[in-house]
């Protein structure tokens, strides 16, 4: 077979390999410290041209990550909530009594932590509060403003004010197993994956509902653009962008598609400053794509697993991947 | 999907049966047993506790609708959670073993590896196994419908508790076992002993191999197929009762299986349409169908299964020279229209 991107740009000779020695799952920066979350229960922590250094965070698998840039929260099968700082000093901000699975993490941007394991959202700020949801928590996002968390579950989701306990928290229905949650950096959007290979919106101010569906699997990996003009998505063979620009999201607009491929996009990433989308796929090639006019650069040649984790740092400057039999590495881009 | 990627897969098995069958010993001893093999056990938060295993995790049971306009397409999404969670581990455990309550219905199970493409890529669902209560089974088929699904659905029935029954009482449980389920293999246990082999790594949702589609019991000779009055199973007695003989002949007036041969080849244009619309009509009432079908002028094997709504069928291989070219189906289900099924799959006669 050709490799139709022969005659793409292409910046993998500036790629530093990195030997994870397990799956990536999820990566982020913390300043310009590239931080692999690896299959087993470790994060992986590279600073420009430094030596990895592994950092065993949690006693077994981890399985939901997030960072603001100065903290990597994850939450692990062994039930507990860790903060991991760019020196790798780690420590334990929560422990299930019943050492169940910590399912979902989210972090506000005041610092604020949510989890959930099971049908219980937690959120700590000054107090532990929590939250029981209908169903089993599919996942969280905190508002950028007012201190709420949407909590996804079956058929809808919750909008919850962890410190007004007295107030009824909103429910937003669909019918379905809402997977994961997103809100738009402007707050107007709530957007959750489904089981089924669609995504969900509801425009928050009048819970107007929004379908965007066309995908050919679930839909596991998302992030806004720069701004929030754009959803970028995987799920498709193509990389897919649904236009937030307007008052009414993507209501009654075609996505954009760029970047087709035999293979489908396994993990997407948002350039933090450009209108850049970093697109992983299932044959282990990453395109840069611009998404302005479709331009493409290549940051990995396809290899032998798909892409599963994609980061870039806040300044756009250094960029880290993974994939799912452990082959990483970092980028210098500047 | 090539068979090295099958192979690769974290083989699941699914242990079901009513409350105080006996499937909380079946799984202890599975996980007992010196295999040199690590288990990962997912169970019902709520169930019975007692495994010493140090990979267990709590499952709710949250059944939901796929909204896929298919009425009777419910998956497990705790399933699909846990599933994700545990491949994360990969490597660190051999197989997966899902403890359902009592009271669970095992398609749910089921398709939430049909429909879920993430869990279906890295584990396959391997077999239901069902363990039935010797002595009470007979009454819970008459009061819980969930009993006859979970009979219904096996691929692999363990009949336990054999010890505290009579022969005759043990040819009739099974007897009404068979009257549900004439495709399972099925084992007599006490204390739920019975070798691993016999209930793991049955690839039995594989459509590689679906080879066995002749009921179970006949294998053992055509001969006593006309002679299942009940004096002849008086006659019998003791001697037969390991071997199925003297098997009583039921008929459950609500799960049938039909099964359907010719060796005349099919249309493929009119046996998918056919098939399509009988699982969309029936599918609620249909627990599982599998069939090995030859087509005309196509020299490959075509293999289906399914479950409710669910079909999932492919070119297995090329006929074998000396292999008698002929299509072979079955449906388990619920008052299934037997003649129209039958008569249906006539018309697709090429």
């Amino acid at each position: 077979m050709t490799d139709p991107r022969a005659d793409t740009v292409s910046v993998t000779d500036r790629t530093h390999p990195v030997a994870a020695g397990t799956s990536v799952v999820a990566a982020h920066f913390l300043g310009q410290t590239a931080v692999f979350v690896l299959g087993d229960e470790a994060l992986l922590l590279v600073e420009p041209k430094g030596e990895p250094r592994r950092v065993v965070v949690h006693g077994g698998a981890i399985l939901a990550t997030a960072a603001d840039g100065k903290r990597v929260i994850s939450g692990g099968d062994d039930g507990k909530v860790v903060a991991t700082d760019a020196a790798g000093h780690a420590i334990t901000l929560a422990a299930d009594a019943k050492h169940r699975w910590i399912d979902h993490v989210a972090l506000a941007s005041d610092g604020a932590v949510a989890w959930s394991a099971g049908k219980t959202a937690y959120v700590q700020a000054k107090e532990l509060r929590q939250f029981e949801a209908p169903s089993t928590v599919g996942g969280l996002a905190f508002l950028p403003k007012g201190f709420r968390l949407a909590v996804a579950h079956y058929n809808g989701a919750t909008l919850w004010f962890p410190n007004a306990p007295q107030a009824t928290p909103e429910t937003l229905e669909w019918k379905g197993s809402h997977l994961s949650a997103t809100i738009s950096p402007d707050g107007r959007f709530l957007v959750t994956a489904m089981q089924e290979p669609m995504l969900h919106g509801w425009r928050l101010t009048d819970a107007k509902h929004m379908r965007m569906s066309g995908y050919t699997a679930r839909v596991t990996s998302l992030g806004w653009t720069v701004g929030g003009h754009w959803l970028a998505t995987s799920g498709s063979a193509q990389l897919i962008l649904w236009p937030f620009q307007g008052k009414d999201g993507p209501m009654g607009k075609e996505p954009r598609v760029l970047s087709p491929s035999q293979n489908r996009v396994t993990a997407v990433a948002c350039h933090l400053r450009q209108e850049i989308v970093a697109a992983g796929y299932g044959d282990g090639m990453i395109l840069f794509v611009r998404i302005d006019d479709g331009a493409e650069i290549l940051a990995k040649k396809p290899g032998p697993a798909p892409v599963s984790a994609l980061a870039w740092s806040s300044d756009g400057k250094v960029f880290a991947f993974g994939t799912e039999d452990g082959d990483a590495g970092i980028l210098d881009l500047a | 999907m090539s068979e090295q990627v099958s192979a690769e897969k974290v083989p699941v098995t699914v242990l079901t049966g009513y409350l105080g069958a006996g499937k909380t010993t079946l799984l202890n001893r599975i996980l007992s047993e010196p295999h040199g093999k690590k288990y990962a056990v997912i169970v019902n938060e709520f169930g019975e506790i007692g495994i010493d295993n140090d990979l267990v995790v709590g499952a709710d049971e949250e059944v939901f609708e796929m909204n896929n306009g298919c009425i009777c397409c419910t998956v497990r999404g705790d399933l699909v959670r846990i599933l994700d969670g545990l491949m994360r581990r990969k490597g660190k455990f051999d197989a997966v073993i899902v403890e359902t309550t009592g009271l669970a219905d095992p398609a749910p199970v089921a398709q939430t590896f049909f429909v879920d493409e993430n869990v279906g890529r890295k584990t396959r669902l391997d077999a239901v196994v069902t363990v039935a209560d010797a002595k009470w089974l007979k009454e819970r088929l008459k009061d819980a419908p969930e009993a006859k699904n979970q009979i219904a659905f096996a691929d692999v029935i363990l009949i336990n508790k054999t010890d505290l029954v009579s022969p005759e009482e043990l040819a009739d449980v099974e007897g009404r076992i068979r009257a549900i389920n004439p495709y399972a293999r099925v084992h007599r246990t006490e204390r739920a002993q019975i070798p691993l082999s016999e209930i793991l790594d049955r690839n039995a949702f594989d459509l590689d191999r679906i080879l066995d589609i002749e009921p179970d019991f006949l294998g053992a000779g055509d001969d006593h197929d006309h002679h299942h009055d009940h004096d002849q199973h008086d006659d019998h007695g003791h001697d037969h009762a390991h071997n199925h003989g003297g098997l009583k002949h039921y008929h459950d007036e609500e799960m049938q299986s039909v099964s359907i041969k010719t060796d005349k080849p099919l249309d493929p244009d009119k046996f998918f349409p056919w098939v399509q619309n009988l699982v969309q009509t029936e599918g609620p009432n249909i627990l599982r169908c599998k069939g090995i079908l030859s087509f005309k002028n196509d020299d490959d094997r075509f293999v289906f299964q399914g479950v409710h709504m669910i079909l999932d069928g492919d070119h297995q291989r090329p006929w074998n020279k000396d292999e008698k070219r002929d299509s072979r189906l079955v449906f388990i289900g619920r008052n299934l229209p037997e003649e129209a099924i039958r008569q249906g799959f006539e018309t697709c006669i090429a």
